[in-house]
């Protein structure tokens, strides 16, 4: 039995998960907090944001965020994809900076409009 | 010559509670809207949060700062809210805001309705006095964030936060995910006043000690920070002798708590509440002075933006009717709310009876963790409504909404809100 704090919203409930009985969730506020309890144990995940440098805009960083979660062990990789990144204003929210991120089917996508 | 200007509503500041309130005003019937922002650019603090997790109350996702920004700035454009960059507010009189800048000089601006929506800047090292040397590497995290998110430049290597507020756990994270070695998160209280899903994500997930009941004693560096000695502190958060341990760093974020940015307020005669160190509010948002309205973390601090823009959206309504009716003068039933036991501040601090159509909300903090209790709402020693929470903490906003008919039964001018914890109600 493995105790979690739900991280899906602000609430942040203590979930409890059985990993000898099929990772059965007990405890959770929504059916959102159940698929995180089991996920977090079986394959945990995370959206990863950072920026990345930019010409002729009017600071020298854009945001950008993953368009899906990321697996936990391949978080350094995917933000080390990010190092060489040069981008050139314009850019739009959405643009894909980086595609498919660690094989997953995942881009780096830019967040603010420069 | 001085630049005269006439709109119907003026809000100080474009970050998102000037945004949200703008928009809500001309969304009324509000004809000519002005938001007067002082950066470069609209948004405010939401352009250096970069993380997610914004959105999920109001949007239903969940989206990053910039992004959650870029709604309201497209939808504010898409309304013709008009937005002076770069300007400065020097002086509220009354409805009348005197600002300027560099390409239209000194303007005087009458509005039918005036929103302060301001924000908040971070305490600072002198506003806790930490003692020991004064060398470079000692940053407020949301300056740090700024440099590191926006600047382009990363602020150090190893690094020490004190203060658990959400700012300085979403840095910590930060901080790692850039090469930084966060060596620890140090906290006053025996309780994080950050959001549980952030101890988790920020500073579990990369393995970040955090230390509840402990502070920074003493810093120490010739040029640059070397240095921290962390103590234990007591229940009287005084710190204990013989607990000192060394932590060897460059860099100290701070995290410890933001003040309500309200010069212009005070200097324009209005009146503060000491304990939310914002504008004294009615249930529409605004202030003892008529046509003067506040909101988002100008008022008090909120914990999510979603929060701040459903009360600024509030206050720009309220603005936009103020500045249509032509009935100004109308005198009201006002019940003043008390805070009772456990209960740090409320906001609305007064709520006139005329003005509740169906029923008011009040938003307020609780002075500790309590697992478990009730908020109860009190004409004098009888109980007028209460609600069962599960769970309370200082860094949860809570909110109740008391209906309308209920204010008809006050026998006074007074109403409390108070916790009563469960112990405490079995007794």
């Amino acid at each position: 039995m493995t105790d979690l704090i739900c991280i899906v919203c602000p609430k942040g409930c203590h979930l409890q998960v059985d990993e000898e009985n099929e990772y059965r969730v007990t405890n959770f506020g929504c059916t959102r907090g159940e698929a995180y309890g089991k996920k977090e144990l079986t394959d945990p995940t995370r959206v990863l944001t950072s920026v990345v440098y930019i010409r002729g805009a009017a600071h020298p960083c854009c945001p950008v965020k993953t368009s899906g979660a990321v697996p936990k062990p391949q978080i350094r990789e995917a933000m080390a994809m990010l190092k060489s990144v040069r981008l050139d204003a314009p850019v739009r929210i959405g643009d894909v900076v980086v595609s498919d991120v660690c094989s997953k089917g995942i881009d780096w996508v830019v967040t603010k409009d420069m | 010559m001085t630049l005269t200007l006439e709109y119907d509503i003026v809000v100080v500041g474009g970050g998102p509670a000037g945004l949200a309130a703008a928009c809500a005003a001309k969304e009324n019937g509000a004809k000519r809207v002005l938001i007067l922002e002082r950066d470069s650019e609209a948004g405010g603090i939401l352009n250096q949060c970069i993380h997610n997790g914004f959105g999920l109350h109001y949007f239903k996702e969940e989206l990053t700062g910039p992004e959650y920004a870029s709604r309201f700035i497209k939808k504010a454009h898409q309304l013709g809210v008009e937005i002076k960059l770069d300007t400065m507010v020097l002086s509220i009189e009354g409805k009348t805001i005197c600002a300027v800048n560099a390409t239209e000089g000194l303007m005087e601006i009458r509005a039918g309705a005036v929103v302060l929506a301001m924000g908040c800047r971070e305490r600072t090292r002198g506003a806790i006095a930490i003692p020991g040397d004064r060398p470079a590497g000692i940053f407020t995290a949301g300056t740090a964030q700024r440099y590191i998110n926006v600047e382009g430049w990363m602020v150090g290597k190893r690094v020490v936060i004190l203060g658990s507020g959400d700012i300085g756990l979403i840095m910590a994270r930060r901080m790692t995910l850039e090469g930084a070695k966060v060596l620890a998160c140090i906290e006053l209280c025996p309780y994080s006043n950050g959001l549980n899903r952030n101890i988790v994500q920020c500073l579990n997930d990369y393995n970040i000690p955090l230390f509840l009941s402990h502070t920074i004693t003493r810093i120490i560096g010739k040029h640059r920070v070397e240095q921290v000695i962390i103590s234990e502190v007591g229940t009287d958060k005084k710190p204990i002798p013989g607990t000192e341990i060394a932590i060897d760093c460059d860099t100290v974020l701070l995290s410890v708590g933001l003040i309500p940015e309200n010069e212009l307020t005070r200097a324009a005669g209005i009146p503060i509440d000491s304990r939310t160190n914002g504008a004294l509010v009615y249930e529409n948002m605004e202030t003892e002075v008529p046509g003067v309205f506040s909101c988002g973390n100008v008022v008090h601090v909120h914990d999510l933006v979603d929060f701040v823009t459903a009360e600024s959206q509030r206050a720009g309504k309220a603005a936009a009717e103020y500045a249509k009716s032509t009935e100004k003068v109308e005198s009201f039933r006002i019940l003043s709310i008390k805070n009772g036991r456990k209960v740090n501040y409320t906001v609305p601090q007064m709520i006139r009876r005329e003005k509740v159509d169906k029923t008011v909300d009040v938003f307020f903090r609780v002075n500790n963790v309590y697992s478990g209790g009730t908020i109860r709402v009190l004409d004098g020693i009888t109980e007028l409504c209460h609600f069962n929470r599960e769970h309370l903490a200082p860094g949860e906003m809570e909110k109740i909404t008391i209906p309308a008919v209920l204010l008809d039964k006050v026998s006074g001018d007074e109403l409390t809100v108070e916790l009563a914890v469960r112990e405490e109600m079995k007794q």
